[in-house]
């Protein structure tokens, strides 16, 4: 099938593919379609940005941002997410260095940081729910939680990945497709963060300022 | 879809892209840390400014918060993904300028069209109607 879409009638293919299977899994173009898939993402998290940013101040007469948000408590959460970004970088270099254990370190510290960030995150939920809050309370607070949970299932499935990263690690050690991997999940890690200050820019900085 | 992203990328100094990329792909922990600095200390402003309540006026408030945020996203593409006009043959620049282009229409058009809507189609906001009524 990938074969039908991008061969092109012409000589010049089965030359070019046959390069290709010839030399090790090309790193290059697996960052590229990477990237080319956190654009795609990017663009998710825009239409859900748009969508706050068009209900973000339709109450129905229910409680406000300034009521609700806690932004110590958002501070807390950015700042885990920012070590996270940083001790990932950490485990980065010790991979260049091919340094098993000092790599599975950081990447560990890395996890506990997000998981540290989804807890918190649930736990807002959770007083948001009982401040009489939840998602059906107000076109506000539906597009709250679809943006804010959207990016917290990322995370989730950011550490999910990264403890299948650590298991084959550990298992195979730093191959090359394993370096090939973590490279990946530092690019989506990286890139969640980015959404984060969006998040916490325009809906709790912002919110609470009106 | 490795062969998709490879014909995006071209065969034309291929391996040499990936080469390079491999060899300083990830930066250095002068990057990172740069990266992370530049990031704690855009991220204190904006919460200094707000939690704070500095400035008077929260329109500026606003707009400052917001070009904060605009630069500390640009830092992260920098020092923590190493984006550079070049990485990639310059192809993932290309998706990231594509990508921004369509997230400001977007996101500029729906704000802009859906408060005109509102302006236009209602005699009066109706969450003030019912806020008033609380």
């Amino acid at each position: 099938m990938m074969h039908a879409e991008t061969a092109p009638p012409g000589a010049a293919a089965p030359v070019f593919y046959q390069t290709d299977e010839e030399g090790h899994h090309s790193e290059g173009s697996t960052m590229l379609g990477f990237w080319l898939y956190l654009m795609s993402d990017c663009l998710i998290f825009a239409t859900l940005f748009a969508t706050y940013g068009v209900l973000g101040r339709s109450y129905a007469a229910g409680p406000t941002p300034k009521e609700l948000f806690d932004l110590p408590g958002i501070a807390v959460n950015t700042a885990m997410l920012l070590f996270s970004s940083i001790t990932y970088g950490f485990a980065m270099l010790e991979m260049d260095r091919d340094r098993v254990k000092q790599t599975q370190i950081w990447l560990a510290v890395t996890g506990l940081f997000g998981a540290a960030f989804v807890f918190l995150e649930i736990r807002e939920f959770v007083h948001l729910f009982h401040e009489g809050a939840p998602p059906w309370r107000s076109a506000f607070l539906s597009s709250f939680y679809t943006l804010v949970s959207t990016h917290g299932l990322h995370v989730s499935m950011g550490i999910l990945w990264l403890i299948v990263l650590m298991v084959q690690v550990r298992k195979h050690g730093l191959i090359v497709e394993n370096k090939r991997r973590l490279m990946c999940l530092s690019m989506f890690w990286h890139f969640l963060d980015l959404i984060w200050i969006g998040v916490f820019t325009v809906v709790y900085l912002m919110g609470v300022l009106e | 879809m490795s062969a998709d992203a490879h014909n995006l990328a071209g065969p034309a100094g291929h391996g040499h892209e990936a080469h390079a990329h491999s060899e300083g792909g990830h930066g250095s922990i002068q990057s990172y840390l740069t990266g992370f600095v530049l990031s704690v200390i855009l991220t204190v402003i904006p919460f200094w400014l707000v939690m704070g309540n500095v400035l008077d006026n929260s329109l500026v408030t606003t707009l400052v918060i917001l070009a904060l945020g605009g630069v500390q996203m640009v830092v992260h593409v920098v020092y923590f993904l190493h984006m550079s006009t070049k990485s990639e043959g310059g192809w993932t620049f290309m998706a990231l300028i594509f990508t921004i282009t369509l997230v400001v229409i977007m996101l500029a058009g729906s704000v802009w069209v859906m408060y005109h809507l509102n302006h236009n189609m209602m005699p009066m906001d109706a969450h003030d109607v019912m806020n008033n009524a609380r």
